[in-house]
């Protein structure tokens, strides 16, 4: 708004801008991006993803030319600038599935119990607008403040391995980059939506926030070694026919699956390197015939199909808790 | 007189507890109306009914002819609704703030921004229209509100204890304001509050509103007719100490008993030289024609009548 107050005093004529009458709905999308963009706890953890990635970036760069030099196979080169690191520093796609809740969580956890707190929901409420355009807005300003930070990444990865390969990506490569990058825009959006659920249920942001980490700290350690525990106790032994040690196998791989960070793995995993056939255990049975080689980018994402949905369909449920809980919940002002 | 807001039969429960009980209202367009009532008597709950925020468990609510629970969107564009303690974007300036508020209603950035400057400028927020809102005082966020509740062009106010917290002058200079554009624009407002002496200085009528119900609605003075029917007049009078009659003690007693049969007479108390008579209505002259006929002398005579302290002391301490 700043912008326009000084292209009207310098002068410059009005343009069809500020004469638009935009629909509410966007009306608050802006307002909620450019909040985004003018505090400070977003602009720190942008600050943070972006060195990060770029230091993974550079990790990856230093001994680009060794292992581009050293391996004939060449192929997916900018494809491994995503996965590759030298060691000292995690690679970049791990910062993202690291730092990724973190940023769903920050920009979604005050969304809605700071405007009940601050005294400005019953004012906006009071608006000739749905309800749920506020919360709408809030998550479609989210979902594209971090599409716009995740594309920019994506970019920039791009562009430097361009300056130093010499040579553009191939079709297939740049796909992949853009749908792997599509797919982390939708893994931060299931935290985002998590936390504004968690916003509409809590009344004190604190208990959002923390609520909203607790959840990602759950999923990132203790259900890994809930499971191991469990599953151990059904641990067939060295002399157990196949069939036995399959379904053991299947069994842990199921119970894996209602993690959101490990649908992303996958899901990254089979997108960013081609190589992948599969994300479960697999029977020689099923390989059997298979053509070793590098799949397709359709066929890739026929593989975690199932994963895809899964995480769209925890998204959609967290989406569908928050929405049940703020429509039928009756606004009184903070006095 | 056409009826803007009508309210019939009006039920609000949570679980068993009837925080408005079978409300009848009618407010009148233009007219500027005070719900007056104790903390807990269900003036919000009323007002979130009325402006679709809350599900009424039965009657029905007509705004501007339109019904809130299924119209709330109409009934919004058309009413404008200033919250308890209302708040604003803090890092927003006043002007930017109620730019948003206009382009939520459909106008557009500059259509906004020019409507904001008139409206900061009718409520006397001129010099502080860029400074953030969240530096504004108590008074300020308040004129705030009501330019932001003016921004839509709306045909009734919803004032929902808009003097709290604010200092009597910076109260008397609200209220005035509201009342000017009532007036000019042709607004009903609708107050509520509890600060009975301040809103009724400004309300065409006024509805007492206790524990869910309304308990009597119209002028001042018809007021303590409603509540205080039989004994809304009240007449003191002291009698001359320096008067000794062999037989005061009957004469007190005969005076006292002509007095109570004075029509409209309800109560009679003789205490020393002090006498306090309720009635319905004045029987002044009357009491004065008895006691100096009786051979008492009168030596002061005065008529109070029940304001609104005694309904304050009646219904509001609970």
């Amino acid at each position: 708004m700043k912008i326009f107050k000084n292209a009207k005093k310098n002068g410059i004529a009005d343009d069809a801008f500020v004469h638009q009458k935009l629909s509410p709905f966007w009306v608050m999308v802006r307002k909620e991006i450019a909040d985004h963009f003018h505090s400070w706890r977003s602009l720190i953890l942008f600050g943070i993803i972006l060195l990060t990635t770029v230091g993974a970036l550079y990790a990856s760069l230093i001994d680009a030319r060794e292992v581009f030099s050293a391996k004939s196979d060449g192929s997916f080169f900018f494809l491994k600038l995503f996965t590759q690191s030298d060691g000292t520093l995690p690679s970049f796609f791990v910062f993202i599935s690291f730092l990724g809740p973190l940023l769903g969580i920050s920009l979604g956890f005050d969304a809605v119990n700071s405007e009940q707190n601050r005294g400005t929901l019953s004012r906006i409420l009071a608006q000739p607008v749905p309800r749920d355009y506020l919360l709408n807005a809030k998550f479609v300003a989210g979902v594209l403040v971090v599409a716009l930070m995740f594309f920019s990444l994506s970019f920039l990865v791009i562009g430097a391995g361009l300056f130093v390969l010499g040579h553009p990506p191939t079709a297939e490569e740049f796909m992949r980059i853009i749908v792997y990058t599509l797919f982390s825009v939708v893994y931060v959006a299931f935290w985002l939506n998590l936390s504004v659920f968690f916003s509409v249920k809590f009344r004190q942001p604190a208990t959002s926030a923390l609520s909203g980490i607790a959840v990602w700290l759950f999923f990132t350690i203790f259900y890994p070694m809930i499971v191991n525990l469990i599953t151990k106790g059904f641990e067939p032994s060295k002399f157990a026919p196949p069939q036995m040690v399959y379904f053991y196998q299947k069994i842990k791989f199921a119970l894996v699956q209602v993690m959101p960070n490990e649908l992303f793995s996958e899901v990254t995993s089979a997108l960013l390197v081609p190589t992948v056939r599969s994300v479960g255990p697999l029977t020689t049975e099923q390989v059997s015939g298979a053509i070793p080689g590098d799949l397709p980018l359709g066929q890739s994402l026929m593989v975690v199909w199932p994963q895809i949905t899964g995480l769209l369909a925890l998204t959609l449920l967290c989406f569908l808790f928050a929405y049940l809980v703020f429509m039928r919940r009756e606004i009184r002002s903070r006095g | 007189m056409e009826h803007i807001i009508e309210i019939e039969g009006l039920t609000r429960k949570y679980d068993d507890f009837f925080a408005v009980d079978h409300l009848d209202l009618k407010i009148g367009k233009g007219e500027v109306f005070g719900l007056l009532g104790p903390n807990g008597a269900g003036k919000s709950t009323t007002i979130l009914m009325m402006l679709g925020l809350t599900e009424p468990t039965s009657g029905n609510v007509r705004v501007c002819g339109l019904d809130p629970v299924h119209q709330p969107i109409e009934v919004k564009r058309k009413v404008g609704y200033l919250p308890e303690d209302v708040g604003f974007y803090d890092d927003l300036s006043g002007l930017e703030n109620l730019t948003y508020t206009g382009q939520l209603n459909g106008l557009s950035r500059m259509e906004a921004e020019e409507k904001a400057l008139g409206l900061l400028a009718r409520v006397g927020l001129k010099e502080e229209k860029d400074k953030k809102a969240g530096k504004y005082s108590r008074g300020m966020r308040q004129r705030l509100g009501v330019a932001d509740v003016l921004m839509k062009n709306p045909e009734v106010i919803i004032l929902d204890e808009p003097t709290l917290g604010i200092d009597p002058t910076g109260v008397k200079a609200f209220l005035q304001l509201i009342t000017d554009l009532s007036r000019k624009e042709g607004i009903t407002v609708l107050f509520s509050s509890h600060h009975l002496y301040q809103v009724q200085q400004v309300c065409d009528r006024v509805g007492i509103f206790v524990s869910g119900r309304l308990l009597a609605c119209g002028g001042i003075d018809s007021l303590s007719e409603q509540l205080f029917a039989d004994e809304s007049f009240m007449i003191e009078g002291v009698l001359d100490a320096g008067v000794r009659t062999s037989s005061l003690k009957e004469d007190l007693k005969k005076t006292k008993r002509q007095l109570q049969d004075i029509p409209g007479v309800a109560e009679v108390r003789i205490e020393e030289h002090r006498f306090m008579i309720s009635s319905s209505k004045n029987v002044a002259p009357e009491v004065a024609a008895i006691i100096v006929g009786g051979g008492l002398h009168l030596n002061s005579l005065s008529n109070r009548e029940y304001g609104l302290d005694e309904i304050y002391t009646r219904y509001f301490q609970e």
